[in-house]
């Protein structure tokens, strides 16, 4: 069995002593790095300008390389040891990645946004190619020549031209000794037209071991002396900022689970247990009285209190004169687009194993921000940063903030409450009842072409409340009221980038009015944050001017685009999929199941995408059936195109789930779809098939790959609902009910 | 009481209260990585398991329920194989696990579990099934990464080696 991770070997009580042996190095001149501190001894993050934070070099001529970036499912592990491995010439055989760790690990930010190969990429690149420059340098002392007349081929550098006659492996050169080299950047980097590995199809390193049933999840992890615990919360979240408080708790009700005790800290309730199953059976039987919060809208409400709700609004584009440009008009559409709240729901609940003493804190979560998640702790714990310690272990599939912090804060509240490590689980109504869920939108749309068919304005106008700061537990075990983020770099406002930024438009205006999130659901990123909304709105407005012009919406959109690589994205995905030039909605059908087909465009920050999608509509029914989509994604280089096309593939299944079938139910009281019945997902019979076209850019940047395509597919898929009936679904998810409501009012 | 399950051809006496769900005998006693917590409702097949052979949730089933049973986790697949296939010895990996990963098709990987012992079912059942027939079959596991298309491809071609006609 090969290891995925080098974990450091110490034992749980050296971790939380915080100390550890000091080794003696050697630098790179020799002298002795007297009392140089062990990796992973001290609180991190550890400097960044020095490369021996990044990278390691193993007598055994093995590199084991050190990054900030999460293995979220994405694999992009395994893309970032291909950067890494191509520039210091090693094999994918001879490198490895450590553990996420703030002891070891260096601070890349959070794994978000698709951001890891994109920013994390050029970091690792430019630290393998400093490192690779100090093994050169060593090795021309060594054997006696000038550098530039050495190669390297799997960590063995030699004269180049003497057939290996004189060579030295790294191992040799560094063998499990510091660089003592500063990371300046400036290191000659591998040119892209010389790239061996970076490019190329290297399988994932981590499935072999997640398909045998050897990978450790966190949700894996046991430790002697481990109790099992759970969160004890109301079915279902109440309004943002009401918190939960409990009026009264009867210890009683648990009273037969003879290893069961309550633990409290604030307004949080816990149950530990022995073992696991009794702590389930705790926290459900546990009477609790909770106090009421404030009205929410409910589903019903949401969007006539959102549009009637006082906002904070930004001019996010302006460009032109919208008035005058929609005066001269030859046509115009406007619309209203109703978007749900959805959740992330992984699909294994958040899991954490914290164990918590009066000396640090160790917990091991599947944050997406080590650094980040040690900030909140320590806060909610009280302890010093210095003395919280995070290890990153994989859960499941996260899209972006589900209850991972929340998991970890509860089982550190539990360890430190009980003195022992404890493993907390989230159940599936936990995890499905106080998400930070994707938040709703709603828009108002409208854009006008002159009678050639060019775009002449355009206007977006949206609704949304934005993300919580502050995690569930924390906001309860602190009593403090949760935060929102209004304002900045990381809130959310309408995306330039998805409202009409692919066309050539003389005359935009996109505003983005913010309501507060007070006395609405709870809000975080989830994938592609707001951009399917904001593409099934958008797009749906261009198809209807490629209508009113009687014009094929490819052509339409080729026509209005300035941009290459969107061109390139869009004639990509309608070759893949044998496009052939029509109006839609030309040859409506009045059969049980009828047929359509759709094209979308949509992004997230870079990188760009195109969709189209083949879909079945049963007029009795209203069931919607997504037979075939095809997305391109141009990410630039695309560092390991097996890895960009299975991002595709998941982006497009899981855009047909959203935009297909899910939505969060919530009534006045709180959150009311507590699992996958009520809040259903696309499931494995009716799943389309897909196929994915990686349009390979390998003299542009490496962009985010992950988020991408689902804007796109979207819109594919609400405009091939118009091309199969006429009607036009202007709320998703577009599910039966509201089919046949858009079939019955267009009769 | 005194409660014996047989665990991927083991004998296993359990100390667990014979109400207690089997998936955490296999989790907490047993130290199984294949099974694993996802619902606790039977909605969604992440803690699937084979009891003689069919597929059932770990996470409602009492484990007084399998006593004198014998339980399949993604751990036993290989043998099971053997056994079936009257082999020599064991594969490492289950024809099918060995698919999942040449066709690249999981990302975080949690339902695979499920996956493959569902699969596993259908192809001891009926070794060569349509398209129709997977679709059907595995209707009852989530995966939220969406990577549906590869494992249907993967059982395909699973289903193709396993039947000799590529090796």
């Amino acid at each position: 069995m090969t290891a995925i991770f080098n974990d450091s070997a110490f034992s749980r009580r050296e971790l939380l002593k915080g100390g550890g042996a000091l080794i003696v190095g050697f630098s790179l001149t020799g002298i002795p790095l007297a009392a140089s501190a062990a990796r992973g001894d001290a609180a991190g993050p550890p400097d960044p300008n020095a490369i021996d934070t990044w990278i390691a070099i193993h007598a055994d001529n093995t590199a084991t390389v050190y990054f900030g970036k999460c293995e979220l499912g994405q694999g992009n592990t395994t893309g970032m040891l291909q950067i890494a491995a191509e520039e210091l010439d090693l094999a994918m055989s001879q490198i490895s990645a450590a553990r996420l760790d703030t002891n070891v690990t260096p601070n890349q930010g959070a794994t978000s946004s698709s951001s890891s190969i994109e920013r994390g990429g050029p970091q690792l690149r430019a630290a393998a190619a400093e490192a690779r420059r100090a093994l050169l340098l060593l090795a021309a002392r060594r054997l006696g020549v000038q550098i530039n007349s050495l190669v390297v081929a799997d960590g063995v550098v030699s004269v180049d031209g003497e057939g290996g006659f004189r060579s030295v492996k790294y191992g040799d050169l560094l063998g499990d000794k510091p660089f003592d080299v500063k990371f300046t950047g400036t290191a000659p980097q591998k040119p892209p037209n010389r790239y061996k590995l970076v490019g190329t199809r290297v399988p994932r390193i981590d499935l072999p071991d997640k398909m045998s049933g050897r990978y450790e999840l966190v949700h894996h992890l046991r430790v002697p002396g481990m109790q099992h615990g759970r969160v004890v919360l109301p079915r279902g979240q109440r309004a943002f900022g009401a918190g939960a408080k409990p009026l009264g708790i009867d210890e009683g009700s648990i009273k037969h689970i003879p290893t069961a005790r309550v633990v409290r800290k604030g307004d949080f309730v816990g149950v530990v247990a022995d073992n696991e199953w009794d702590a389930v059976r705790a926290a459900q039987a546990l009477k609790v009285t909770w106090q009421d919060g404030p009205e929410l809208p409910g589903n019903a409400n949401l969007f006539t209190q959102m549009r009637a709700q006082k906002t904070t609004d930004t001019v996010i584009a302006d460009r032109g004169d919208v008035a005058k440009g929609f005066s001269g008009a030859a046509h115009q559409r406007s619309s209203a687009y109703f978007c749900p709240y959805q959740g992330h729901l992984p699909f294994g609940p958040n899991c954490a194993l914290a164990d918590v003493g009066p000396d640090g804190a160790l917990v091991r979560s599947s944050t997406q921000d080590v650094y980040n998640a040690r900030e909140m702790l320590a806060r909610v714990l009280g302890m010093p940063l210095e003395k919280v310690r995070v290890q990153y272990y994989e859960g499941s599939g996260t899209f972006g903030r589900s209850c991972y912090e929340d998991a970890a804060q509860a089982a550190a509240i539990m360890s430190q409450a009980v003195g022992r490590p404890v493993r907390v689980q989230y159940m599936r109504w936990d995890e499905h009842g106080w998400d930070n869920y994707g938040p709703a939108h709603l828009a108002e749309v409208r854009a006008a072409v002159d009678a050639d068919g060019k775009l002449v304005a355009y206007e977006y106008h949206g609704w949304q409340h934005g993300w919580t700061v502050t995690s569930t537990i924390q906001d309860i075990a602190l009593q403090k009221p949760g935060v929102e983020r209004a304002s900045g770099s990381a809130s959310i406002t309408v995306n330039p980038m998805s409202t009409g930024s692919m066309y050539v438009v003389p005359n935009r205006r996109v505003i983005s009015h913010a309501v507060p999130m007070q006395g609405y659901l709870r809000g975080a990123a989830l994938r592609s944050p707001l951009d399917l909304s904001f593409a099934f709105a958008s797009e749906q407005t261009i198809d209807e001017l490629a209508y009113a012009l009687k014009m094929d919406p490819f052509e339409f959109r080729r026509k209005n685009i300035g941009d290459k690589r969107w061109l390139g994205v869009l004639e990509a995905a309608a070759n893949a999929a044998g496009w052939k030039p029509r109006v839609m909605a030309s040859s409506l059908s009045n059969d049980e199941v009828v047929r359509g087909r759709g094209i979308g465009l949509g992004t997230h920050h870079v990188s760009y995408g195109a969709a189209v999608a083949d879909i079945e509509v049963n007029r009795r029914t209203g069931m919607i059936v997504a037979t075939h989509l095809y997305g391109a994604l141009d990410a630039g280089l695309a560092v390991n195109p097996a890895l960009v096309e299975t991002q595709i593939i998941g982006q497009m299944i899981q855009s047909a789930s959203r935009v297909l079938k899910e939505e969060v139910l919530f009534d006045k009281r709180g959150v009311t779809s507590l699992d996958w019945e009520s809040y259903p997902v696309m499931r494995f019979a009716e799943h389309p098939a897909v196929t994915p076209v990686v349009v390979q850019r390998i003299d542009e940047p490496s962009t985010g790959a992950g988020e991408e395509v689902m804007g796109a597919t979207v819109a594919a898929i609400a405009n091939a609902f118009f091309d199969a009936t006429g009607a036009r679904l202007r709320q998703y998810p577009m599910t039966p009910e509201r089919v046949l409501a858009a079939l019955a009012s267009r009769t | 009481m005194d409660l014996k399950i047989n665990v991927n051809g083991r004998e296993w006496p359990v100390s667990a209260n014979p109400d207690m769900p089997l998936l955490y005998v296999l989790m907490n006693e047993l130290e199984l990585r294949g099974p694993r917590f996802g619902c606790g409702l039977a909605q969604c097949g992440s803690c699937s398991v084979l009891v003689d052979g069919v597929e059932v949730r770990a996470c409602v089933t009492p484990v007084s329920k399998v006593a004198g049973k014998s339980v399949t986790t993604l751990e036993g697949l290989p043998a099971l194989y053997a056994e079936q296939k009257r082999l020599p010895q064991a594969p490492a990996l289950h024809p099918l696990a060995q698919a999942f990963i040449d066709q690249q098709a999981p990302q975080c990987g949690y339902c695979y579990n499920g996956m493959t012992i569902k699969a596993a079912e259908l192809l001891a059942q009926n070794p060569r099934p349509t398209e129709a027939q997977i679709r059907a079959h595995m209707n009852g596991h989530i995966c939220r990464c969406g990577t549906y298309p590869l494992i249907l491809k993967a059982i395909q071609l699973a289903s193709t080696r396993m039947a000799g006609d590529v090796r």
